[in-house]
């Protein structure tokens, strides 16, 4: 039971280690040490040969479909990028350089969209993973019924974005919105949440955190199952409270495990799309009237597949990558300053 | 023993891999069929399959048209390909239509993306001029779908001749005249007419109430009675020089900076809802909308809405349909396109969704649904709109038309109205968006 838990939190936390040595190791351990005695040697090497490649059989399917929808895409997306290439003239591509990056570095639309994304996916991030862990504790007392909790934390992630974000379009419409009917009991005047800046930024994270938390609080809570007992033991014994105890001993023990969920929830908050599209209903690529919550992704959509520039659209996805490649390297120094600081 | 087992079990593992990956290959190479929402597969031997690609609801299959066309011509079978977005349909159209694979024998355009179908892939689709009597269109609908050279790309499908919907009851309230050809009379000529009428009803305006449904109904309505709007003839842009642009622009601005408008924006939900409760007493309508306005007012609406005649002749929406010259089985698919766009079919989809029809001989014959005539006070529906698609100017449409026109009404107008900003601050937002469209 603990054991298996554990092996999660730490292939959760082990990022950067090679996904699924150990369970391989293991295989190798007690499956497949010896070879059978086999009566003829051409048996044998079969076998060997078996052993050698299927390994590789196995995982080829994913790599051929990576190859086909991931890699292939992603280099044509490069080729794109330094072309001028319109929707509607695919077959004439003029080579252009790097003119379509240079036009993106001009642009205020771009510089802004690179900001919203930023500003949304820092509120909707910090406060869902802050959520999550907060949940994770209280689902980690003993619980009547602990099963349905957890079950009831998941369902947000099950939803569609689609049916979520229209919900929450009602929730938030200006005049007859639920949220603006609630803000008058407080004495708010009605806020236009889809055409004002914060607004609207804020209710977009509002659907990613609804939608997420529980995932995160889920991650959480396996990892803190792994925390072994003994040590909230020696804690008490110690004199610390359950705050204390939160604070020195699950704090520190989830660390690679926070590390992972940030990860995560970067890359999600970077390519942040359905929602705010969504929550923009007609014309929802443009990110409300004055661009509030046109965030990278949907600025990429907006160009290439309303506008029609598919080069200028391809020079996003690009730059949209290499923030990500970013993002990904600055985790990982953490990490590593981390590891070296325990 | 155990060694045989434990191997079987392997080939097993491997087969089903095997399996899956040829099945999920299979699958990518017959890509003919994604999204539909076919009509039964009874393909017996020698049935010839006719795909037709459609966005949002074309009527045809409501109207049981394509039942129809399969009883009489029992070698044929009809699949609809249904996508619900026009700006996820055409996309995807037109990376088709290049690639020369995956098209449909039978394609909508709907009139936005026309001038963009016919300028840049013509060649892409057969010229269905020479196969019909072109006399039985509204001129300026087929010289819509019409190359310079003379090319038919397409055969138009509806028209969207517009008038007034308004709310009776709000205007009764309102003090205001209530007969449909006086108030007409009241704006006829200008759209800015139309917007005193909302100056007078503001003044006494019932509880809750708006005269419009938003400033940018407005600018839509009043541009689609203009021939010049973001292009002039020889395709070069001309939108922050256009008059008509101007003064569209102008109409809803006094829109926009009144109090008149409830600034929603259309075919939002909240739109939808202000329909169920009342909140404007006036929309631009075109006849695809009568059925929509019916659907979303409910019984609370019915007997209150009426129909007067627009201030202009004005046209907003329809479309049209094409033989890409990838299909395989054209001939059998223009035999359809044009059974399909024929007066008698058009009438048929008319009856059932009100999409009014761009061939005239078929404006005498016309006969609304019984609830629909009920719902707008018994007003003679077909004789406003066929009036006002008869005197519809030739509009001239330009390559990224729709890029530019939700660029002014869903930015700059919305600024406006929704965020306060003013007139000029928003005609400078909508400039730059228009400038970002056009890579300038």
């Amino acid at each position: 039971m603990t054991s298996s838990k554990q092996a999660l939190a730490r292939s959760a936390s082990s990022a950067d280690a090679a996904p699924g040595s150990q369970p391989g190791a293991a295989r190798r351990a007690h499956g497949r040490g010896t070879p059978p005695p086999g009566p003829g040697s051409w048996r044998s090497r079969l076998y060997r040969w078996d052993m050698k490649a299927s390994p590789y059989a196995f995982i080829a399917p994913f790599f051929i479909f990576f190859g086909a929808f991931g890699l292939i895409p992603l280099l044509y997306t490069a080729w794109y990028s330094l072309h001028n290439v319109q929707l509607n003239n695919l077959d004439q591509q003029t080579w252009v350089g790097l003119d379509n990056y240079q036009n993106l570095l001009s642009s205020d639309f771009f510089w802004n969209a690179l900001q919203n994304t930023f500003t949304i996916g820092l509120i909707s991030t910090v406060p869902q993973l802050m959520m999550a862990i907060g949940i994770a504790h209280l689902l980690n007392y003993k619980l009547r019924g602990s099963t349905i909790w957890r079950v009831v934390m998941l369902t947000p992630y099950a939803t569609s974005v689609a049916a979520a974000t229209l919900v929450f379009v009602l929730l938030y419409s200006w005049d007859g919105g639920m949220i603006n009917w609630l803000l008058h009991f407080v004495g708010v005047d009605p806020i236009n949440w889809r055409e004002s800046t914060w607004g609207s930024q804020f209710a977009v994270s509002s659907i990613v955190i609804w939608r997420w938390t529980g995932y995160n609080a889920l991650i959480y809570l396996a990892a803190m199952q792994a925390i072994p007992a003994d040590l909230y033991e020696s804690a008490s014994l110690d004199g610390a409270g359950r705050w204390q105890q939160f604070r020195h001993v699950t704090i520190p023990m989830l660390r690679p495990t926070i590390l992972f969920t940030v990860v995560v929830s970067t890359i999600g908050a970077t390519q942040l799309f359905g929602e705010p599209l969504l929550f923009g209903g007609v014309s929802g690529s443009k990110g409300g009237s004055d661009h509030d919550y046109q965030t990278l992704g949907l600025y990429m959509y907006d160009q290439g597949w309303i506008i029609g520039n598919l080069g200028k659209a391809s020079a996003i996805a690009w730059t949209m990558f290499l923030i990500l490649l970013i993002v990904a390297a600055i985790n990982l120094l953490i990490t590593r300053r981390l590891r070296k600081t325990q | 023993m155990r060694t045989s087992t434990r191997g079987s079990r392997r080939l097993m593992a491997l087969a089903a891999v095997a399996a899956l990956t040829t099945g999920l290959l299979a699958g990518c190479a017959e890509d003919s069929d994604d999204g539909s929402s076919d009509s039964d597969g009874g393909s017996g031997g020698g049935k010839t399959t006719l795909t037709i690609g459609t966005f949002g609801v074309f009527g045809y299959k409501q109207a049981g048209l394509y039942d129809e066309y399969m009883k009489q011509n029992p070698d044929i079978t009809i699949k609809e390909n249904v996508t619900t977005r026009t700006d996820v349909y055409w996309p995807k159209t037109l990376t088709r239509l290049q690639a020369g694979a995956g098209t449909d024998d039978i394609q909508a355009i709907e009139v936005g993306n026309v001038a963009e179908a016919v300028q840049t892939q013509a060649d892409k689709f057969v010229d269905l001029g020479k196969d019909v009597d072109k006399s039985q269109w509204l001129d300026w609908k087929t010289a819509q779908a019409t190359t310079k050279d003379g090319k038919t790309i397409g055969l138009g499908t509806d028209v969207g001749p517009m008038a007034v919907c308004y709310r009776k009851d709000l205007f009764k309230k309102a003090g205001l005249e209530t007969d449909r050809v006086k108030l007409a009379e009241q704006w006829k000529g200008d759209w800015s007419k139309y917007v005193d009428v909302g100056k007078d009803y503001m003044k006494k305006a019932p509880k809750g109430t708006k005269f419009v449904d938003s400033a940018a109904s407005v600018y839509n309505a009043a541009l689609g009675g203009e021939s010049e709007r973001y292009y002039d003839k020889d395709g070069n842009v001309i939108w922050d020089k256009s008059a008509g642009v101007e003064k569209a622009w102008d109409t809803s601005m006094e829109v926009a900076t009144s109090n008149m408008s409830a600034k929603l924006k259309q075919f939002d939900k909240p739109w939808d809802q202000a329909f169920a409760n009342g909140g404007f007493a006036t929309v631009a309508c075109p006849a695809w909308m009568l059925g929509y306005i019916q659907e979303k007012s409910g019984d609370s609406g019915k007997g209150n809405w009426d129909v007067a005649a627009a201030p202009t002749a004005a046209n907003w929406g329809g479309s049209f349909i094409g033989v890409p010259t990838a299909g395989k089985h054209q001939k059998e698919a223009i035999a359809l396109a044009k059974w399909l766009t024929a007066p008698e079919q058009q009438a048929k989809v008319f009856a059932k969704q009100a999409s009014f029809p761009s061939t005239p001989s078929a404006y005498a014959s016309l006969k609304p649904q019984a609830a629909t005539t009920a719902f707008f006070s018994d007003a003679p529906i077909t004789q406003i709109f066929s009036d006002s698609a008869k005197t519809i100017p030739t509009q001239i449409f330009g390559i990224k038309d729709q890029p530019i026109n939700t660029a002014i009404s869903d930015i700059g107008i919305l600024q406006v109205e929704q965020k306060g900003k003013t007139p000029d601050q928003g005609w400078d937002a909508a400039t730059s968006e228009i400038k970002d469209v056009l890579g300038q």
